[in-house]
């Protein structure tokens, strides 16, 4: 029984190390993160030997939100949101699509997967250089249509000016409301088949916070004195489809392992029965991969969040049509020495990629003990 | 059976073929135009085939990126070394020698795969600089080991998995302890956990930029940063850029076309879905 201990004794400290570099460099870095962004750390004397910090409280985060300097970290926060939103259905859809292709095994098969791999493992900067090339304004896939016969594009995909989807950053509460109102009815009625009280409860909260947007109108406080608008920056775009089309081959690989994974039994009991190909795939497989889907749409995520590389590579670090929190970060912190400034919009990122990657490992974490 | 070549099947292979276009496009236009003259390069003709092969472009390419491609070789190499050794390590007590709290302490290792680096990057440039390691490929290495060990300790913890308890159970009877079980009997099953761990790290850190080009020197600067430098320059002929991607693509690129049954399963282990 001593050997065992022992033993047991050698296994943690062959751990230790590994415990102390991730204890420093993950949790210790972050909470360092959130001190130096709680100062005002930076300007000229910046990257002094000990430079002088002072706490100011949440002051940096004020001013991200409604600072009247920082227009343009609230353009980028919008630009991430769509960002993510468009990389998200773009690149699960396009992925979860050829899957179902490929799960009809045609020929060249193992050709056809590479294909759509590939992109995958380049570097963000490789696939930026070629796509900035790509959509050049007179070139590239502008005047793909001419091969056809048609006109060519003229669209500016780097550097349109053109916003759609506008709002006002002073209604931030409003729509907000409107949009928990929005999705909330939304999820009330897709769990009404399943449980009308819970059903009822989302409806309720919907209703509420909706009429409270409609009502409370203008009497709700202003995130901003003055009037600022923000919108769907169509530069984005280029950006967006270069994404997708690195990032859905990853949900393509996913799926197909997913598929491979249902019993073709069960496929062929579902034909017997009587079930389309379209039934098989949105009434059974898909459904039953849903933990895919949840990796897919979390790691996806998570990579729109520090999107960085690419819109570098893409447009060059300072085109303000198509900037990123991500991005605004690194010129914040190491062109401007804003280090305080830099490590604010660090936790801003930090907590959007925590509030679905915690929840996302607690239920990883159960399922592994209850095993 | 060839009344079977109907519409949909007709259909079905058109819309795979206009998905393979689609994706080969980027690399179509990138052969092309680094095998072209630099004064044939226009904007309208960017789809054509070049009328004469310019094979210049890959050696003027590699003469200015040489530095760069070296560096990450070197970067590269230790890194993954570094990082694979500890995951399997780390995977092989996470997943054998579980101890009261492993869980939480493996749970607690994955969320480091999973952060926006942006948030650690300025205690690490200070740190590194604390520490005399900034603008050199050491510290470089040193923080890509750090934050590899999540995704190496996932990999080869599920890998271990697969070895049955009763193997490490007999061997133990026998006398073997901890770091013998390991030598003898767990590494040699491991080969290819290494295969799949030390390709997945390879390509994450040869195509890694936000720490390349916060934490080096300009002289230490790996690929990725040469080739952002060589793009974003002004008044550069796309020759150039195009031939330096191929290059910095071609070591991963390889990996893939020929290990690629490896590489996805790296891929499908980053998803944390045992």
């Amino acid at each position: 029984m001593r050997e065992v201990s022992r033993d047991r004794i050698k296994a943690f400290l062959t751990l230790l190390p590994s415990i102390v570099l991730i204890g420093i460099f993950v949790y210790g870095f972050i909470g360092n993160t959130i001190w130096i962004s709680l100062t005002d750390w930076g300007g000229v004397a910046a990257l002094a030997e000990h430079p002088v910090k002072h706490f100011i409280g949440i002051q940096n985060y004020v001013d991200l939100f409604t600072g009247f300097l920082e227009g343009r970290f609230r353009q980028d926060m919008v630009n991430a949101v769509f960002y993510s939103v468009s990389l998200l259905a773009g690149a699960v859809g396009l992925g979860m699509f050829i899957a179902i292709l490929l799960d009809r095994k045609p020929k060249g098969e193992d050709f056809l997967r590479t294909v759509f791999l590939y992109p995958m493992s380049l570097s963000f900067i490789v696939s930026g250089t070629i796509w900035r090339w790509m959509l050049a304004p007179q070139g590239g896939v502008n005047i793909l249509p001419t091969y056809a016969g048609f006109k060519p594009l003229t669209f500016k995909w780097l550097s349109a000016k053109t916003t759609v989807l506008a709002f006002n950053w002073q209604n931030l509460l409003q729509i907000g409301l409107y949009l928990v109102a929005v999705i909330t009815i939304i999820i009330g009625f897709i769990v009404y088949r399943n449980s009308r009280s819970k059903s009822v409860k989302w409806l309720a909260i919907g209703a509420l916070s909706g009429l409270t947007a409609w009502i409370g109108g203008d009497m709700l406080p202003k995130a901003l004195i003055l009037e600022e608008i923000h919108g769907f920056n169509l530069a984005t775009l280029g950006i967006i489809m270069a994404t997708i089309w690195q990032y859905s081959g990853y949900t393509m690989a996913l799926y197909l392992a997913g598929f491979n994974g249902i019993s073709q039994d069960l496929h062929d009991a579902a034909m017997l029965d009587g079930a389309s190909t379209s039934a098989y795939y949105t009434h059974i497989a898909i459904p039953m991969l849903k933990p895919i889907t949840i990796s897919a749409v979390i790691i996806l995520s998570h990579i729109s969040l520090k999107m960085f590389d690419l819109i570098f590579s893409m447009t060059g670090p300072d085109n303000a049509e198509t900037g990123h929190p991500a991005l605004n970060m690194y010129l914040t912190t190491f062109r401007a020495n804003e280090f305080a400034r830099g490590a604010s919009i660090a936790i801003v990122l930090f907590l959007l990629a925590a509030t679905f990657i915690i929840p996302y490992l607690i239920t990883q974490y159960k399922q592994r003990r209850t095993r | 059976m060839k009344s079977k070549v109907n519409i949909k099947t007709v259909s079905y292979y058109a819309t795979l073929g206009i998905l393979v276009i689609f994706f080969l496009m980027p690399a179509y236009m990138a052969v092309v135009t680094a095998l072209k003259q630099p004064g044939d390069i226009t904007l309208p003709t960017s789809w054509d085939l070049p009328a004469t092969l310019n094979w210049a472009s890959f050696s003027e390419a590699f003469a200015m990126l040489r530095p760069n491609l070296v560096n990450s070789f070197i970067l590269t190499i230790c890194a993954t070394a570094g990082s694979t050794i500890l995951g399997s390590l780390n995977g092989y007590v996470f997943s054998k020698w579980k101890f009261k709290g492993s869980e939480i302490i493996f749970t607690l290792f994955l969320f480091g795969m999973f952060i926006p680096y942006q948030v650690i990057l300025i205690p690490l440039f200070q740190t590194l600089r604390a520490m005399n390691l900034y603008g050199g490929l050491p510290g470089l290495i040193l923080a890509h080991i750090v934050y590899g060990l999540p995704i190496t300790s996932l990999i080869f913890r599920n890998f271990y998995a697969q070895i049955p308890d009763s193997l490490i159970e007999s061997a133990r009877l026998d006398g073997a302890g901890f770091f013998s079980v390991y030598l003898k009997l767990v590494f040699p099953l491991s080969i290819p956990g290494f295969v799949v761990t030390s390709l997945w790290q390879f390509t994450q850190i040869w195509n890694e930029f936000l720490w390349a080009i916060t934490l080096t020197r300009h002289s230490e600067n790996p690929i990725t940063v040469g080739l952002a430098n060589l793009a974003g320059g002004q008044a550069v002929s796309w020759n150039l850029p195009m031939a330096g991607s191929i290059m910095a693509a071609l070591p991963v690129l390889c990996i893939y076309i020929f290990l690629g049954r490896y590489f996805i399963r790296g891929l499908l282990a980053g998803s944390v879905k045992e």
